[in-house]
């Protein structure tokens, strides 16, 4: 019993340092204080600001934009480069996986400052055209992709692909039909990670990026550099909206899955 | 050309090679060019005779180092602990330790920097500190995951077995528990050091000025200095495969980002 309730308490003490100082700053985000320790009174004006400035929501657009669009497209490249490899000759099949492995094991720096000095450097691509922040993020994403595909191909049974075609679907059809719906839970938890992950990127987006856009990740960086308290006290607000989104996205899977294995038991 | 599934592998072969080779390649040829576009070992020898690189170096493999062995011994306790409960609904109290990671970084390290502000009143004191009590906030859940997994799918009857056999509770820990669940921390150490090598933004954000190996490649970035940048970079590539193959990982390091899903 005794050790039951340490373990109870160490576990919540750690609990308590990963989330006391987002905490603490959602708290003093409904302030107007600047600085953590002056106590103030209830203020919603970090939330106006946020909501009402320009700048911020075109740079949280932008990112979310930016999120989805390059997880799109990583989630296609990663799935049909998950499904041609895994059918390919060995040899082909251990080269691809290989590569894959490149991005996934880099440090990021290295990813973003190679990336720009082949499309930037070298071939010359503007920045401005988003082209070279575009491919950065895909070329982080898409590998993750290709690695929560592969799993639920290999468990795939792949007498069904060869069953589709005997009973004359074309290999189109069949691929669409019978393989990519085994592999769906693949596909979105790929997809989940690529979006989190272009979410979060620094590096690369700092390496590629146009001089004008920006980021949550790089605005914010630059921001905390500044001395403008406006913004600085509007983006402890966007951290809060985020984790109250993080929290209740958390919820929705987890209720959904205890539902489910609710209907596994009965 | 007829339609068949490998078909589907060459649009992300020609990818890769693109922009995941092809990057590499010149970043190897820019290492050993000059601004002339002349071979040489300038940037090489430059690095390793520079004082100031080499003191870059070690300060990074300190910070490396501190962060990893503060992220362990505050992870493994957490993950042993919660593969070994019989809590109920384990994976949601799991999915909350991890959850910090879907929370982007910036705001994180932003939070954690204003309470150290608080506490310390100038950042600038313990700048040291500062830096690796912000990377292991930001890499902690990454160091608590892959133990975590490894440890949850440890054989219960092992365990029983030493008890069986008459090893107490400690025993059983340090003979049986502790090395198998070596594999989850050789994953953890380098989901945690080789970003701690790199990862400047953080030292940046705790107003911590010393430079570590990213800091050079983003000063030589922002000076449009491409052959030396290069030349940290392939450095940094050097040690990322050396430390790969040491740990003999790479396989399976799909937890980046959470892939608890």
């Amino acid at each position: 019993m005794k050790k039951k309730i340490g373990t109870s308490v160490f576990l919540c003490i750690m609990l308590l340092v990963l989330y006391l100082p987002i905490v603490i700053l959602a708290v003093y985000s409904f302030t107007d204080a600047t600085n953590i320790g002056a106590i103030r009174g209830f203020s919603m004006h970090n939330y106006v600001t946020l909501f009402t400035t320009p700048e911020l929501l075109e740079m949280i657009g932008g990112t979310l934009i930016l999120a989805l669009g390059s997880a799109v497209l990583a989630t296609f490249l990663g799935t049909i480069g998950a499904i041609g490899s895994f059918y390919s000759k060995k040899k082909v099949n251990a080269a691809i996986s290989t590569i894959n492995q490149i991005p996934v094991i880099n440090a990021d720096v290295v990813t973003g400052f190679s990336i720009c000095i082949l499309l930037v450097v070298v071939l010359g691509v503007s920045k401005d055209t988003f082209v070279p922040l575009v491919i950065g993020h895909v070329t982080l994403c898409a590998p993750f992709v290709y690695l929560s595909v592969m799993p639920k191909i290999r468990q795939m049974d792949s007498s069904l692909y060869e069953a589709a075609l005997d009973l004359g679907a074309t290999p189109f059809g069949a691929l669409t039909q019978v393989v990519i719906p085994q592999i769906v839970p693949g596909i979105i938890s790929g997809f989940g990670l690529a979006v989190t992950l272009s979410l979060d990127d620094y590096f690369i987006t700092t390496y590629t990026k146009p001089a004008t856009f920006n980021t949550i990740s790089t605005y914010v960086v630059n921001a905390t550099k500044g001395s403008q308290t406006t913004i600085k006290t509007a983006l402890w607000a966007l951290s809060t909206i985020i984790f109250a989104v993080v929290i209740l996205f958390v919820a929705i899977v987890n209720f959904r899955t205890v539902k489910k294995e609710e209907a596994q038991d009965v | 050309m007829k339609f068949s599934r490998k078909t589907l592998g060459i649009p992300y072969s020609v990818f890769l090679i693109l922009f995941v080779v092809l990057p590499l390649v010149v970043l190897f040829f820019y290492a050993f060019t000059n601004g002339q576009g002349q071979f040489t070992f300038a940037n090489l020898t430059g690095f390793f005779t520079d004082p100031n690189a080499i003191g870059t170096l070690i300060y990074s493999f300190a910070i490396a180092a501190v962060t990893t062995i503060v992220c362990l011994l505050l992870a493994y306790p957490t993950a042993y602990l919660l593969a070994m409960s019989s809590l109920k609904s384990k994976s949601v109290i799991v999915m909350i330790f991890v959850m910090p990671m879907w929370i982007n970084f910036s705001l994180r390290i932003t939070a954690m920097k204003e309470i150290l502000t608080f506490l310390e009143g100038n950042l600038s004191m313990y700048p040291f500190l500062n830096s690796v009590i912000g990377m292991t906030y930001d890499f902690l859940p990454f160091m608590i995951l892959p133990i975590y997994t490894t440890i949850s799918r440890l054989d219960g009857a092992l365990r029983e077995a030493a008890m069986d056999l008459g090893a107490d509770e400690r025993s059983t820990f340090l003979t049986v528990t502790l090395p198998l669940s070596v594999p989850g921390i050789i994953s953890g150490v380098s989901m945690v050091f080789l970003p701690a090598m790199t990862n400047y933004v953080v030292l940046d954000m705790m107003n911590n000025s010393t430079y570590i190996m990213g800091s050079l490649i983003g000063s030589y970035f922002a000076a449009y200095n491409w052959h030396a940048g290069s030349m940290i970079a392939l450095i940094l590539l050097g040690l990322i495969c050396l430390f790969t193959l040491l740990s003999g990982s790479g396989e399976e390091d799909n937890q980046r980002g959470g892939a608890l899903l």
